[in-house]
């Protein structure tokens, strides 16, 4: 920015660059050792006067009204203004904290009551989990993000990746831990859910809370038309996840996905996608479970109002094929939900869940459950859930789950 | 017939170039847009992410503003963090080298304007949904404005030399406009100095501080937070102690508390414009503070506010 710096401040700087130069090592080099120092104690000296003059004409400038020219010196604020400090110089930040990532941390508290009906259902009270981000860009062509969770009694990366975003070909690659782009809920983190807990699809086919996820390389590009949005992802990944597990260095577990989404009005959009994963399981050797998806998510948030309404519709279809040294198993299961925003700091759920097991599909689990959650601000959001689940063995469960999501930190973006 | 092959070919090498030479900028609100606008004229095609009637702090990160930056040559953003919840995943997702943050085609508007309310001290969520770097909502300052359009004029300038005169000659234009316009809305607004206003958001900061409007409260708790019961009553006894006649809201907003607040106290709750493109007819900068101008100018008179 051309003007984007003040006279006063320029002058301070060419002061601060003469200092330094007339202090170059060669000049010196040349005075005698004492000398020297004396010099270098009347520089500091004048240094600090030099500094001392220039915030007094800063002061100054500042009684005298607003400066003639644009500044980046931060400007009086208003008497008027609680919260916010009377005027004054906001020191630098010292550089090594302007480096700093982008730090956030979100606790998820979840409570439970009620019969459980499987074993790993939730427990009474727990800090679910406490998700630490470290967000910052690496240099001009990559950024990274690091999600670290902490369970009980163990932490792990959960997403772990750099993203190049401009690679050639219109390409965006992310290297290191992610969860794969396989459906919806599968890429979303727990705090970012509509829900307490994950689908019954999830937790059967999709390999649960942990969900499809692992070490590998993301490779996907748009593909521009006038029509829709058209995004393809091809991902190669280790192959060891909850639902692959690849005995040898080369049975490696691969996942594409294609979305499609469009606008319909300004304030409502669909978004269609299709999923592919393919990997060795944990039957041995030469054995494999191929998962194919598909989502559909219809959004209504209407532009002029939308911090108070908003709608989402979403299903998503998942059949397993898993190959099994007696058998092949073939389950299927899905989801539907919607969400409701009526009012700014509340919305309404429901979630419908259907699914068989990949190792039994005789075996199927149905449930139901209901939401209200409350948002006091963007950053704490308060859930309670009514889940009714009838489990493949006849057993059912009766359960209420509440939930406190509460964030600190960076302030992320929403998510979409 | 391989003439007439030729001669498409030629109309459509011709037919292209001026297109290709004109510059792809998209801004992140109507209000850039229509700076840019005034600057960049023919030589330009400008979009604008957010409508002008949203809440700029909360527009979503669709798919369809990822289309919309794919092939821009330059991304010109409010800055002070307004966009934060949305603009840095609709970059990245672009693909587009030209316009990441850093690049030459990416601007920031914010650099060289008058910024208020920058919080000095701890800066806490406490305070609510507070801009540690300033009150983003600068453009509300005809200043401010002429500021932005001579920051997109440096930058179209630096981006094609050749359109140098041009732009220079377009920004003169816009400023002397501005000028005089600015001449009308200062008589407008003269003999109100002074007068005492409620907000709803803290996006009047800049227009308040321009026109002499001192705010003395605001319909939010604290920026970001919905009003609750014991602040709106708070609120109320203090605009019936000093008087005040004028609330402002943003467009964006639910009008019940704000009206709420009129029966109780005899204020006119006021629809201002914070962007162009807020109503269809505002389609440029200008008009923008025209409408909000004369809309206040006529409730003052209406409620004899002093």
């Amino acid at each position: 920015m051309r003007a984007g710096v003040s006279r006063p401040r320029s002058r301070s700087r060419v002061f601060l660059f003469s200092t330094l130069l007339m202090s170059a090592p060669g000049l010196v080099r040349a005075q005698s050792p004492d000398a020297g120092s004396d010099v270098a104690a009347l520089r500091a000296e004048l240094l600090a006067l030099q500094q001392q003059v220039a915030a007094l004409a800063a002061r100054i400038e500042a009684l005298q009204g607003p400066p003639p020219e644009p500044t980046l010196a931060p400007e009086p604020a208003p008497p008027a203004a609680p919260g916010t400090a009377p005027a004054t110089a906001a020191a630098p930040m010292p550089s090594s904290k302007v480096f700093n990532p982008d730090i956030a941390v979100v606790g998820d508290f979840i409570g439970a009551i009620g019969e459980p009906g499987a074993p790993d259902s939730e427990p009474s009270l727990e800090l679910h989990e406490a998700e630490v981000s470290f967000q910052a860009v690496v240099d001009p062509y990559a950024r990274a993000d690091f999600f670290i969770a902490f369970g009980d009694g163990e932490a792990e990366v959960e997403e772990g990746f750099v993203t190049f975003p401009t690679l050639p070909g219109g390409f965006l690659a992310k290297v290191g831990k992610t969860r794969d782009v396989f459906g919806k809920v599968n890429a979303i983190h727990n705090h970012a859910l509509s829900f307490a807990d994950r689908p019954l699809v999830t937790k059967n086919l999709t390999g649960g809370e942990e969900g499809l996820s692992d070490y590998g390389i993301t490779l996907s590009r748009l593909f521009p038309n006038p029509f829709v949005f058209l995004e393809a992802s091809g991902q190669v990944y280790r192959g060891r996840s909850e639902v692959f597990d690849g005995t040898s260095r080369g049975d490696l577990a691969y996942v594409a996905h294609l979305r499609a989404y469009r606008d319909l009005t300004e304030s409502t959009n669909v978004d269609l996608g299709g999923s592919f994963a393919y990997g060795g399981n944990d039957s041995g050797p030469g054995f494999h479970t191929r998962l194919v998806g598909a989502d559909a998510t219809l959004r209504w948030r209407p532009l002029r109002r939308a911090i108070y309404n908003r709608f989402l519709a979403r299903t998503e279809l998942v059949w397993s094929r898993r190959e099994e040294p007696a058998a092949v198993h073939d389950a299927f299961g899905f989801y539907v939900s919607g969400e409701y925003q009526f009012a700014r700091r509340f919305y309404l759920g429901a979630r419908y869940d259907f699914s068989e097991r990949a190792t039994d599909p005789s075996l199927t689990d149905q449930g139901g459950s209901a939401l209200l959650t409350f948002w006091p601000s963007e950053w704490n959001q308060i859930r309670g859930q009514y889940r009714y689940t009838r489990y493949g063995e006849g057993q059912t469960a009766s359960e209420f789950l509440f939930q406190l999501l509460f964030s600190i930190g960076a302030h992320g973006a929403h998510p979409f | 017939m391989k003439r007439h092959v030729l001669l498409a070919l030629g109309a459509l090498l011709l037919g292209l170039s001026p297109a290709a030479a004109a510059i792809n900028v998209v801004t992140t609100t109507e209000d850039l847009a229509a700076l840019t606008r005034e600057v960049g004229g023919e030589k330009v095609k400008v979009e604008a992410l957010a409508r002008g009637y949203q809440d700029p702090h909360f527009v979503e990160a669709k798919p369809s503003l990822v289309s919309k930056l794919i092939s821009a040559d330059l991304l010109i953003a409010v800055g002070r963090e307004l966009e934060i919840g949305w603009l840095d995943p609709l970059v990245r997702q672009s693909r587009n080298a030209k316009i990441q943050p850093g690049a030459s085609g990416y601007l920031d508007a914010s650099l060289n304007v008058k910024i208020l309310e920058i919080p000095t001290g701890q800066v806490t969520r406490a305070m609510g949904d507070v801009h540690p770097q300033g009150n983003p909502h600068y453009w509300l300052d005809p200043d401010n404005g002429r500021k932005v359009a001579a920051s997109v004029r440096d930058k179209l300038k630096a981006m094609s030399a050749a359109e140098a005169a041009y732009f220079d000659a377009r920004f003169d234009d816009f400023d002397k406009r501005l000028g005089e316009a600015q001449k009308r809305w200062d008589a407008a607004m003269a003999p109100y100095k002074g007068l005492k206003v409620v907000t709803y958001h803290r996006s009047w900061a800049n227009f308040c501080d321009r026109f002499g409007l001192d705010v003395i409260g605001y319909v939010e708790p604290r920026p970001g937070i919905p009003p609750s019961p014991r602040h709106t009553i708070d609120l109320i006894a203090e605009m019936k102690r000093q008087n005040v006649k004028i609330l402002i809201v943003e467009p964006y907003f639910d009008l019940k508390t704000p009206q709420s607040i009129g029966r109780e106290t005899g204020a006119k709750v006021l629809v201002l414009l914070p962007s162009v493109g807020g109503e269809k007819e505002i389609t440029d900068y200008i008009k923008l503070f025209d409408y909000d101008v004369n809309l206040l100018v006529s409730a003052i008179k209406e409620t004899g506010a002093r």
